[in-house]
C-alpha cells in the first residue's frame, strides 16, 4: 500500500505506450472471448444433449435412411419409453445463405421426447391437426419476423419441388443450451408426396429418438436396439444423444482444436505485450530503483510497485476488451446465419478464462523487470544510463 | 568530538570480466560528529566508492566500518537497508526525484518506510521543506521546478527523516554558480544549526571551501592531511 501512489501514476509516464498497450491488450482479449465463444458454440449442442435420449441411425452412416416399419420394434424394448423420428429435409429457404435446421419429424411424438422446447398446448394441437404446418424456434421466427399464421415456402432439394408451410407454432428454449432455431414440420407431409412423386423414397426415416426411462440403462437399450435389426438390410447403430452430437463434431475436431490452440496463442501475445512494455519501464527506471534501495525501500517493495503497475495495466486491458467483447459477440450473433450456432453467447467459463489469463498475464510479465530490479546493485543503477 | 565515522583500513576492489581493479587501498579514515568534510580528487580516485561505502550502499571487500556505532560492513542486506533508512541522507548529483511525485510525496516517501501517521509525516514534509525554502512549492512536480529547486527537494527528502549524517555526491554538479552557491549555504545551515554530519564528494575547489574539512584522494589512497 505504500507504493500505490505510484503504482497508479507509473503508467501515466508514457501514456501513448501505456494506451497502445492496454488497447493491444484489449484486442487480444476481444480476439480471445470471440474464438472461445465459437468453441464453446459449437460444443452447444452437446451440452445441450439429454441424457435419457438415444438416438438410432443406419449403421454405415447417417445420410442413409431407416425403415419407417422399426419404429414399432423400436418401441417394444424393454425401458423405451417414447420413440420418434426424425428426417434432414434440407432446402432453400429466401436463398442458399439462410441456413437453419429443417426438420421434417413425427407431429404427433416429437415434442414428447424435447420437453426442452417449449410450446403452448394449443399450437402444439394445431399444428397436430394441419399436416402442412410447421413450428419454429423463437431464434427463426424472430430473425425473418415470422409469426403464427405466415406461410414459409421452401424450396427442396434432397425433396425436390416447391413446399409450403403454415407457421402454426412458435417454440421457446427451456434451457441457454436448447437450440431455438429448428423449423419441425410433420413427416407424414413429405411422405404422402415421396408416395406420389418418388415412390422409391417413401417411408424413409432419418433417425429415431429414443427416449429412455433410465439413463443408466442406456448402454444396454442400444445393445438392445441394435440386436433387433442385426443382418438386415438397414443395421442400426444405437448411441447416446450426447455421443452422436461428438460423433457430428469429430469431423470438425481440427478446425476447433486450431481455434482452442489460437485462442491460447493470443494470451502468449499479450504477455509478450505486456512484457515488452514493462521490460522497457523498468530499464528506464533502473535509476530510480537504486533510488528506493538506497532510501531503504525494500525488495519487497520494488515487487509490488512492479508486479502492482504490470497487474495494473493488465485488469485495464483485459477490463476494457472484456466489456467490448458482449458487444461485439452479441454483433456477430447478428450477422452470422442463425441455424449455423444455435445458440452463441460468451459462457461464464470464456469470462473466468479471460479474467484469469489477464491476471497470470499481468504476473509473468513482471518477473523478468522484477528480477532484474532486484538483482541490481544500488551503484550499478546509479551508474546506469538508460 | 567522538568519530562518528571509522573506517579502518578498508579496501574495495571491482571485478570487470577477469580483472580485479583495485579502487581503494587499505584506507583509514575518522570522521568526528557534527564535521562537514569535503573529499577531493580526480576522477577514478574512489572518492565515490568512499562516499558510498560509508554510506552502506557499497560493501567493502576488506576492513571495517563503523557509522554511528554500528560495523555496517556485517549487517546483512534488510539490516542495512533499515538502516540506512534510519541513518543517512542522500543527496545526488542528478537529484533523482521520481518525476510522477509532487515536491510534497518525493519528501514523504522516505517516511513511507516508518510507522508515522499521515498527519505525523505531513508535519515532517511541511517542516523540511520550510527549510530548504521551498513550502510553496509542496504540489509542484519536478520537472516545473529549477534545477537548484529541485536539489533542493533532493534535500529536504535527505533530511526529512532527520539523519545523523548527509551524504552528497556531487551536489553542485549539475547547477548553475547562483544555485550551487544556495545549496552550499544550505549545507553549511544544516551543518551549523542542525549539527549534521555531512560528507560531500566535490570537484570543485569552491564547494569543498565550503567544508570545515577537505579529504584529498589519489588512486585509492587518502593523501596525509597538510601535504
Amino acid at each position: 500500500m505504500k507504493v500505490l501512489k505510484l503504482i497508479l501514476k507509473n503508467p501515466l509516464r508514457h501514456k501513448l505506450r501505456t494506451a497502445l498497450t492496454i488497447l493491444g491488450i484489449a484486442i487480444a482479449v476481444i480476439a480471445f472471448g470471440l474464438l472461445r465463444t465459437v468453441v464453446t458454440a459449437w460444443y452447444i449442442g452437446v451440452e445441450g444433449a439429454s441424457a435419457n435420449r438415444l438416438i438410432t441411425r443406419q449403421a454405415v452412416s447417417f445420410i442413409f435412411p431407416l425403415p419407417y416399419a422399426y419404429k414399432d420394434k423400436i418401441s417394444q424394448v424393454q425401458g423405451v419409453k417414447t420413440v420418434t423420428f426424425a428426417n434432414w429435409f434440407g432446402g432453400v429457404y429466401i436463398d442458399k445463405n439462410q441456413f437453419f435446421a429443417r426438420i421434417a419429424a413425427d407431429a404427433e411424438t416429437i415434442f414428447d421426447v424435447y420437453p426442452e422446447f417449449l410450446i403452448s398446448k394449443e399450437e402444439l394441437e394445431t399444428f397436430k391437426r394441419e399436416r402442412n404446418s410447421c413450428v419454429l424456434g423463437q431464434g427463426i421466427a424472430r430473425q425473418y419476423n415470422l409469426k403464427v399464421g405466415d406461410i414459409m415456402t421452401l424450396e427442396g432439394d434432397i425433396y425436390p419441388g416447391n413446399w409450403e408451410f403454415i407457421v402454426r407454432g412458435i417454440y421457446r428454449p427451456r434451457d441457454k443450451t436448447t437450440d431455438a432455431s429448428q423449423m419441425i414440420f410433420h413427416w407424414n407431409y413429405v411422405n404422402e408426396r415421396m408416395k406420389e412423386e418418388m415412390p422409391e423414397r417413401a417411408g424413409d426415416v432419418g433417425w429415431y429418438i429414443v427416449q429412455i426411462e433410465d439413463p443408466a440403462k442406456s448402454a444396454v437399450i442400444s445393445e438392445q436396439v441394435d440386436a433387433l435389426f442385426k443382418n438386415s438390410p438397414a443395421e442400426t447403430k444405437t448411441e447416446t444423444e450426447r455421443a452422436f452430437q461428438q460423433g457430428f463434431l469429430s469431423a470438425t475436431s481440427a478446425i476447433i482444436t486450431s481455434m482452442n490452440i489460437i485462442s491460447f496463442v493470443i494470451i502468449g501475445i499479450i504477455m509478450l505485450v505486456l512484457g515488452n512494455t514493462m521490460i522497457m519501464a523498468a530499464r528506464e527506471r533502473t535509476r530510480e530503483y537504486a533510488v528506493f534501495k538506497a532510501l531503504g525501500f525494500s525488495g519487497k517493495h520494488l515487487t509490488g510497485l512492479i508486479m502492482g503497475e504490470s497487474l495494473f495495466i493488465a485488469a485495464l486491458g483485459g477490463g476494457v476488451g472484456l466489456a467490448l467483447t458482449f458487444p461485439i459477440v452479441a454483433g456477430f450473433e447478428q450477422v452470422i446465419p442463425k441455424g449455423f450456432f444455435p445458440v452463441f453467447q460468451i459462457e461464464p467459463i470464456t469470462v473466468i478464462l479471460a479474467v484469469s489469463a489477464a491476471i497470470l498475464i499481468g504476473i509473468a510479465a513482471a518477473i523478468f523487470p522484477i528480477h532484474r530490479a532486484l538483482s541490481t546493485k544500488i551503484i550499478d543503477g546509479f551508474r546506469f544510463v538508460g | 568530538m567522538s568519530a562518528i565515522i571509522q573506517v579502518q583500513n578498508v579496501s574495495k576492489s571491482y571485478w570487470r570480466d577477469s580483472f580485479e581493479v583495485p579502487v581503494l587501498k587499505e584506507l583509514s579514515l575518522e570522521v568526528a560528529q557534527g564535521d562537514f568534510l569535503a573529499l577531493m580528487g580526480p576522477s577514478g580516485s574512489g572518492k565515490t566508492t568512499l562516499l558510498n561505502l560509508i554510506a552502506g550502499i557499497d560493501r567493502p571487500s576488506q576492513g571495517k566500518l563503523i557509522v554511528d556505532g554500528t560495523d555496517i560492513s556485517t549487517l546483512g542486506e534488510s539490516a542495512l537497508a533499515k538502516w540506512r533508512s534510519a541513518k543517512i541522507g542522500f543527496v545526488f548529483q542528478f537529484y533523482n526525484l521520481i518525476p510522477v511525485l509532487t515536491a510534497y510525496e518525493n519528501v514523504e516517501l522516505p517516511l513511507l518506510l516508518t510507522k508515522l501517521s499521515k498527519a505525523e509525516r505531513r508535519k515532517h514534509v511541511e517542516t523540511a521543506l520550510g527549510i530548504v525554502g521551498l513550502g510553496d512549492r509542496m504540489s509542484h512536480y519536478p520537472k516545473q521546478l529549477s534545477g537548484g529547486q529541485e536539489q533542493r527537494v533532493a534535500i529536504a527528502r535527505a533530511i526529512v527523516t532527520d539523519p545523523v549524517i548527509l551524504v552528497a555526491d556531487e551536489p553542485t554538479g549539475d547547477l548553475d554558480k547562483n544555485s550551487a552557491e544556495e545549496i552550499l549555504t544550505l549545507m553549511e545551515r544544516l551543518n551549523k544549526e542542525f549539527h549534521k554530519t555531512i560528507l560531500i564528494v566535490t570537484h570543485d575547489p569552491h564547494a569543498a571551501a565550503r567544508a570545515r574539512i577537505t579529504r584529498h584522494l589519489e588512486k585509492g589512497d587518502l593523501i596525509p592531511e597538510g601535504v
